[in-house]
């Protein structure tokens, strides 16, 4: 029974990791991010490319995918979103055709390959980022088996989402935040800075994505199109979840994950994965707005 | 060749006389140029870039260093290389363009079965060849392709009693990805484990790319087996592998026996992932062989990388061009009907060993062989046939040596 709650606990972090950067650059910014899943692949080789050329192991990784993805987040929302608020469907479109340029510039080593030079740990080939041994060896624990890695995800994920709910709700930029998802223009006339805010919040949630992607290295293959499944999976915990809700974010993630885990073990992986969208439909339909929704812009 | 006033005019005399000639064209429509012209068709962007890349760059290797040693009867080969996108619509589109408007006779192309089947009709409906250089699942009989990879029985016929025997391992959990290759390997596994008095717990499947492996895992561990038979493929295999070490399952209690990990796959998920597993293939970059060694070194070469690895599809494209070039020779005509008829019982000293085209079915004799994955990603061979063995393409369907179903005539259907 402890196993089976174990790995619907592991698949929920998972998804929980993914969404908590999308719950903000979508729940908070209105910004349909296609782009997501490669901030997520931007992580994952910087964990790979920190390992091969300056030897840090993942627990280095961690902080400066969170540095390079949130950087590279806001180069986007510089060039890109800021002149698309507002306008839900051109961000989607702008930002599927960012995520093409991002693959590519991993898959051509920035153009390098063009001029004959190779960079090991990028190109359009597999690549593995190399987890320390003490979190690939399980422990038991009073006839329990305990996986150190995935135990890892869990608890970097809560810490994640802790640091997230205390900067919304306990930090003044939080609050700003906060005023600015409900009415930017009132936010706005009440002295909120809402171009750099949204500029920092967008930065913030591609940086979570920069840290999910580092952890998902560790038992997935880094490739370059490595973040084009992942970010299905994210649209989907924050849309039932309820668009903007922390809350919501984190409730969802743990019902579909749990879900997940029991059928998979119940039957097969793909039925399993039938019976998590049947249920996304089923809460969609019931509650159109989400688990927890509240009027924003 | 540097293009002064004089061979410039040569050239397109050449083709003007070869173009008045019309239709003789068709038959052989490059030699008037001292050229012979052949397709090179696989995916050089996409999903399966990573691995049809080295198996063009094997492809293109080969035809260098046979123009390089004076080409074939003394005509140069030009390769027209197109890209399949690893998409298989894509690949019908460029086999019907260098099939059709090139006018290509042989084509060199193709790694997963979708995209053969997808080009298939074009070949056999122009009567040109195809050369498939990659293990496949068997259950086909086109006097259109020649087979270069393995077929279910030359990765399974000796790994499935090594296994029951030499290991000692009897209860089987087969597991692949859902597709027809892991699904007719599977069936082929069965039959070969109830003859060698083993038992299979379980059969199951997931989606390509699946890459969330702990339910699967977890299952693994509740079903009571003692070895685990895995036709996973692409980068699946990553994820299953890393999962499996993770949740303390280890090779030596309880081996992964693979048909489909190879070294690329064990470079990927990083070798300690896969210290101690099995896989079965006829070559293995570790095969001990002079000749070997000096593959990899020219290949290494060819693609300017010292650390690429060789492996079994790669191999394969390598040699199928040298078959194809002795084919030409002995028929002396570049035509399909002459290669395929020169084609047959066809041997060359392959890397991993003498290799003969079959003449019956036109699939290729290679020598099984079993190697343990070691800590430095190279495997160690544990175990290999003798001799190469006979391609029986429809051994899930009861064929056997004695009892062909696929023949110079065609496929049997009445013995299906």
């Amino acid at each position: 029974m402890s196993d089976i709650i174990f790995i619907g606990l592991s698949l929920s972090s998972i998804l929980l990791l993914i969404a908590l950067g999308l719950s903000i650059t979508y729940g908070a910014m209105g910004v349909i991010n296609m782009a997501h899943g490669e901030l997520v692949m931007i992580g994952a080789y910087t964990a790979v490319l920190a390992g091969l050329h300056l030897g840090l192991n993942l627990f280095f990784a961690l902080p400066l995918a969170f540095v390079t993805s949130g950087l590279v987040g806001l180069v986007i929302e510089r060039l890109v979103i800021r002149r698309l608020y507002g306008r839900i469907i051109d961000t989607l479109l702008a930002t599927w055709g960012v995520a093409i340029l991002l693959q590519q510039l991993i898959r051509l080593e920035f153009g390098l390959s063009f001029f004959g030079i190779h960079i090991d740990g990028l190109g359009p080939g597999l690549q593995n980022m190399t987890v320390p041994a003490f979190l690939t060896q399980p422990i038991d624990v009073a006839g329990m088996t305990i996986q150190p890695y995935r135990t890892f995800i869990i608890v970097v994920t809560l810490m994640l989402a802790g640091l997230t709910w205390w900067l919304m709700y306990r930090t003044p930029m939080g609050v700003q935040v906060r005023a600015i998802m409900r009415n930017p223009q009132i936010a706005a006339a009440c002295g909120i800075d809402v171009r750099r805010v949204s500029a920092l919040t967008f930065a913030y949630g591609s940086g979570l994505a920069g840290i999910a992607g580092v952890l998902l290295a560790g038992f997935k293959t880094v490739m370059p199109e490595m973040g084009a499944s992942v970010v299905v999976d994210g649209f989907l915990v924050v849309v039932v979840g309820g668009v903007g809700s922390l809350l919501g974010t984190i409730l969802a993630a743990g019902i579909l994950g749990q879900i997940n885990g029991i059928v998979a073990l119940a039957s097969n992986d793909i039925i399993a994965r039938a019976v998590v969208f049947a249920v996304v439909i089923a809460l969609i339909l019931w509650r159109p707005r989400g688990l927890f929704s509240f009027k924003s812009r | 060749m540097k293009t002064n006033r004089r061979n410039f005019l040569k050239h397109t005399t050449a083709f003007g006389a070869a173009a008045a000639l019309g239709p003789s064209m068709i038959a052989s429509p490059a030699r008037a140029s001292g050229e012979i012209e052949v397709g090179v068709l696989f995916s050089l962007t996409g999903g399966l870039s990573i691995i049809e890349k080295s198996l063009a760059d094997a492809t293109m290797m080969a035809i260098d260093e046979i123009n390089a040693a004076g080409g074939v009867n003394g005509m140069m080969i030009k390769p027209i290389l197109e890209d399949g996108a690893s998409d298989p619509k894509t690949y019908n589109e460029k086999a019907s363009k260098l099939v059709i408007r090139d006018r290509l006779q042989t084509v060199f192309g193709s790694y997963t079965s979708a995209s053969r089947k997808a080009v298939l009709p074009v070949f056999e409906k122009r009567n040109s060849l195809y050369f498939y250089p990659t293990y496949y699942e068997g259950f086909e009989c086109s006097k259109n392709v020649v087979y270069t990879g393995a077929v279910p029985n030359q990765q399974l016929s000796n790994f499935i009693p090594w296994i029951t025997n030499t290991l000692g391992k009897k209860k089987f959990f087969i597991v692949g990805s859902n597709y027809i290759y892991p699904r007719e390997m599977a069936k082929v596994s069965k039959i070969l484990i109830e003859q060698n008095g083993g038992e299979w717990v379980a059969d199951e499947y997931l989606e390509l790319g699946h890459s969330e492996w702990g339910a699967m895992v977890s299952k693994i561990k509740e079903s009571g087996c003692d070895v685990v038979l895995s036709n996973v493929v692409g980068d699946s295999v990553v994820a299953f592998y890393r999962e499996f070490k993770n949740q303390g399952l280890t090779h030596d209690k309880l081996p992964i026996c693979a048909t489909v990990t190879s070294e690329i796959e064990i470079a990927a998920m990083g070798p300690e992932f896969a210290e101690g597993s099995y896989t079965s293939f006829p070559y293995f970059q570790a095969i001990d062989t002079d000749r070997n060694r000096d593959f990899i070194e020219r290949y290494r070469k060819y693609v300017n990388d010292p650390k690429a690895v060789t492996h079994h599809a790669l191999e394969s494209s390598y040699f199928q061009v040298y078959l194809w070039k002795q084919a030409v020779e002995k028929a002396g005509d570049i035509s399909a009907d002459a290669v395929r008829e020169g084609i047959k019982g066809q041997v060359f000293e392959a890397p991993n060993g003498t290799v003969t085209v079959d003449p019956e079915n036109l699939h290729t004799y290679l020598t099984p062989r079993i190697a343990q994955w070691g800590a430095d990603g190279q495997g160690t061979i544990v175990n290999a046939y003798d001799a190469p063995t006979k391609p029986l393409p429809y051994v899930a369907y009861g064929e056997t040596a004695e009892n062909l179903f696929c023949t110079g005539a065609g496929l049997d259907t009445t013995k299906l």
